[in-house]
């Protein structure tokens, strides 16, 4: 097969249809396994659209879920704008986490407004510098971040655990976490906005982070397309020789995407600890960070591709815990499967389909064309 | 007696809208040494491809042996009896020297009985041709010479009875040159055939007993090494081809804009590729620097521009010195001291090719003023920038927004070109400019880099296109072995002259 001339492919069919397709293969192979495990795919498609759309507070789950994954999706993609892999977003998280919570209790005195900028830099601080010490080693001694930073992730688990239990340790507790925030300190959830609305609704962990995860998507988008730095990073990234030409130093840039990275993945610790748990609790980042790479996979590494990619892990989330309640035969394993099929078909087989869907459309607007 | 062992006839290969082999016939005797010789882009790689069946012809015949054969694969040719030595070794670095020979070869699930007849066979033919090599050391413990002579031995232990060794020298010291000629000589007494591709005519008159010349995809010559010499074969390799002298005002040399002071350089495997150069470039002229590829050219061009460290030796750039070994400049400060460069490789180091034409246009200059304010980039100041230099240089299509590598070679070049020229250097390095560019562009490129001149600039030129050199320049040296081996003004110098002096004759 020929190869297809990438300037004639019209942009729409490469940024939508093809993850579409992708998208709509991986959904048609989880039918599948859904119906091998003996449940009806229709109803569960159903069950999943109810349990993600269908009444407020399970909305307002999917929006949770989509705030913490634009925060690791958009982590990703800023590193890997200069070719770097971050899989430890999940240790920059958790790092990140603990960066809000000794902030916000140690600078309690302050207006709460004060506190929560405190905080949320404190969480951009702590977990860059988690990505700094893998980010050093990478530029200085070119040991490979995929590598360490995964090594980080189990340190960071590790620390998180040492200090939960024998540091920080709510001591009037037998569980591995901290004192509450004071109640003021607490970010308003959406329970709360609905309430000053005079709507009663039940509880769910959606608060004002989700604004947060929208600002920070600006900010990528801004700081990756629109300023020297996010130039430099991605000259970096796609022709480090070309770099050092251009005067452009890599081992600058490497250390600024990956702390740029890690600060954006700390934010995960803004909206569990400030809006959610109030305090830290062993293992809240929950794979967030791990989901975030293939967020940031199928979102093309673009913030306008990451939100609707998060917005989906949200619904499958959501979704998904649904199904598991009404269907005694899918377990949450099996959503962990579902998960791992969409990043197959949408990261790993992203290429699948795509020279037939690109000279497809090329082919068809030739022959509008001679038309 | 002498009997044909391999003949070529009417071999021909395109690559695109590249000819890279015409109507090839060749002829290479049983046991003889055969060279071929050429200059870069001749097309003596490709038609060895095609003998060793990397690549297919699109038409013609080889025979072995009188009997004509149908090559798909290098497994064809080994089995034919056709080995060969590339000039990038095909070794695996961390196998020791016998699991890199029996590779694909190793003829048994588990290693017995096939092993030890290997390690015997080998050691046979270790002995026959003195080859030396200790079967249990691994190879990124060996020399890049006793690296050349495994690979040599995998080929005989294949059963190759015709040796093709590309460029075979060109990595080698003089003492393992001297080396591997005596291994190639006691291979054609045991009646072995033997290629020998090069672009060094000393080694032709010194091994071969006969010798092919090939010029732009065509063979323009057979003869017996005896019956030639040096200059015939340097004037075959070069051509008479007329050469498009541009028309260009007599130059008008002011002071010198940048001095080299007994440059050395090491490349990254800290072997020495420039070896005490002097250079001056005076304002208004164009210095060209001819020589073969691989020569140094590109390692010295990286360390004018402040890419590579020096290793020992001071560049003056308008009188006050910019680098040496302690102190030296990165490439962004000396563009900003008027130092610009246009990279040999442009693919590789001139532009990142992922990226949309306007920041390709800026790049290296994207910290300047107007293009970005505060780290913030002035979107609309950089497009309207790049749509004045895309039309005063003719680039297309002129389209800021597309992807620079969906343009063609040259106008990737011309992006390069506007780019540097643009900020009206003082001094300008520019390397293989027009190298896979088509003709309308490099007449345009050219004209450029005379404009520059008469404007005053000093320009290093340093391509392998001898006839780009002497239309260009106003004075020539010529790069051999790391060393300029001859300075020559261009008013009386002639196309042999330099490919004597570029073959390290002289």
């Amino acid at each position: 097969m020929a190869p297809v001339d990438k300037s004639k492919v019209p942009w729409w069919a490469s940024n939508l249809i093809v993850p579409l397709v992708n998208l709509t293969l991986a959904l048609l192979v989880s039918g599948l396994f859904i119906f091998i495990a003996g449940e009806n795919p229709y109803e569960a498609v159903r069950l999943i659209i109810y349990g993600s759309f269908g009444y407020i507070e399970g909305f307002a789950y999917t929006l949770y879920y989509t705030t913490n994954f634009v925060f690791t999706g958009l982590a990703f993609a800023v590193a890997f704008h200069c070719r770097l892999f971050n899989i430890g977003g999940e240790g920059q998280a958790y790092i990140g986490g603990l960066g809000v919570f000794l902030v916000a209790i140690n600078f309690s005195f302050l207006p709460v407004p004060i506190v929560w900028l405190l905080s949320i830099a404190g969480a951009v601080v702590f977990g860059a510098a988690w990505a700094f010490i893998p980010a050093y080693l990478q530029a200085t001694r070119g040991s490979h971040v995929v590598i360490t930073t995964i090594m980080f992730n189990f340190i960071a688990a590790s620390l998180m655990v040492f200090l939960l239990v024998d540091v920080i340790r709510d001591t009037a507790q037998m569980g591995p976490h901290t004192v509450a925030l004071p109640k003021e300190q607490w970010f308003p959830s959406f329970k709360d906005f609905a309430g000053l609305l005079g709507i009663k609704i039940r509880y769910s962990p959606l608060n004002i982070s989700f604004l947060l995860a929208i600002l920070a998507s600006v900010f990528v988008w801004f700081l990756v397309w629109k300023t020297r730095w996010g130039y430099e990073m991605r000259a970096v990234g796609h022709n480090t020789q070309a770099a050092i030409y251009a005067g452009i130093s890599p081992y600058k840039n490497i250390i600024i995407a990956m702390c740029i990275s890690g600060g954006l993945a700390g934010l995960l610790g803004v909206n569990e600890i400030l809006g959610v748990h109030h305090k830290i609790v062993a293992g809240f980042p929950a794979g967030y960070g791990f989901t975030g790479i293939a967020v940031a996979l199928m979102g093309r590494n673009h913030p306008i591709g990451i939100f609707p990619a998060a917005f989906l892990f949200g619904i499958l989330y959501q979704g998904g815990s649904e199904v598991t309640f009404d269907m005694p035969n899918i377990t949450r394993y099996m959503f962990v499967a579902v998960q791992g099929v969409i990043i197959l078909f949408s990261g790993a087989l992203e290429n699948l389909f795509r020279p037939q869907i690109e000279s497809f459309f090329v082919n068809r607007l030739n022959i509008k064309a001679s038309a | 007696m002498v009997s044909p062992i391999l003949e070529l006839t009417n071999i021909n290969k395109s690559f695109g809208h590249v000819h890279a082999n015409k109507n090839i016939n060749l002829t290479i005797n049983k046991g003889t040494i055969h060279g071929i010789i050429g200059e870069n882009g001749a097309g003596k790689s490709t038609l060895m491809s095609i003998v060793f069946g990397l690549y297919q012809a699109n038409s013609g015949t080889i025979k072995v042996n009188g009997k004509e054969i149908n090559l798909r694969s290098p497994k064809d040719s080994i089995i034919n009896g056709i080995g060969m030595v590339h000039q990038h070794f095909m070794l695996v670095e961390n196998f020791t020297v016998l699991e890199n020979i029996i590779l694909g070869f190793e003829g048994e699930l588990v290693f017995g009985k096939n092993l030890e007849k290997a390690k015997k066979d080998l050691k046979d033919l270790c002995d026959t041709y003195k080859l030396n090599i200790d079967l249990n050391s691994t190879i990124s413990d060996l020399s890049v010479g006793f690296r050349q002579r495994v690979e040599i031995l995998k080929s005989l232990y294949r059963g190759a009875e015709i040796l093709i060794l590309d460029e075979p020298t060109g990595v080698l010291t003089p003492q393992e040159v001297d080396e591997l000629f005596k291994i190639l000589r006691s291979l054609k007494e045991e009646g072995k055939t033997i290629v020998l591709i090069t672009h060094k005519l000393i080694e032709i008159m010194d091994l071969t007993s006969e010798v092919s010349v090939m010029r732009q995809g065509e063979m323009v010559g057979h003869t017996k090494t005896e019956n030639t010499n040096k200059e015939q074969l340097a004037e075959m390799m070069v051509g008479r081809s007329v050469l498009l002298r541009l028309d260009k005002s007599e130059v008008k040399a002011g002071e010198v804009l940048f001095k080299v002071k007994n440059l050395t350089v090491k490349d990254d495997l800290d072997v020495t590729r420039v070896k005490n150069v002097d250079l001056e470039i005076r304002s208004g002229e164009i210095l060209g620097l001819a020589g073969v590829t691989g020569n140094g050219q590109t390692e010295l061009l990286e360390a004018l521009s402040g890419i590579r460290k020096v290793e020992s030796g001071e560049i003056y750039l308008e009188g006050k010195k910019v680098s040496d070994r302690q102190n030296f400049l990165d490439p962004r400060k000396l563009k900003d001291k008027g130092l610009a460069h246009v990279p040999e490789d442009r693919q590789r180091m001139g532009l990142v090719t992922d990226f949309k034409a306007y920041e390709n246009l800026i790049f290296g200059y994207h910290d300047q003023q107007p293009f970005s304010k505060s780290s913030v980039l002035n979107h609309r100041d950089i497009i309207s920038h790049s749509k004045k230099i895309m039309e005063e240089y003719d680039v297309r299509p002129q389209s800021p927004n597309l992807i620079t590598s969906n343009f063609s070679g040259g106008n990737q070049q011309k992006i390069i070109l506007s780019r540097e020229l643009n900020e009206n250097p003082k001094v300008l390095l520019v390397g293989q400019p027009t190298r896979g560019v088509d003709i309308g562009a490099i007449e345009f490129i050219h004209q450029r880099l005379i404009d520059m001149r008469d404007r005053g600039a000093a320009i290093l030129l340093v391509s392998v296109e001898l006839d780009e050199v002497l239309s260009l320049s106003d004075r020539i040296v010529v790069m051999f072995d790391g060393k300029i081996v001859g300075e020559k003004d261009n008013k009386n110098v002639t196309d042999r002259e330099l490919g004597l002096l570029m073959a390290g004759v002289v």
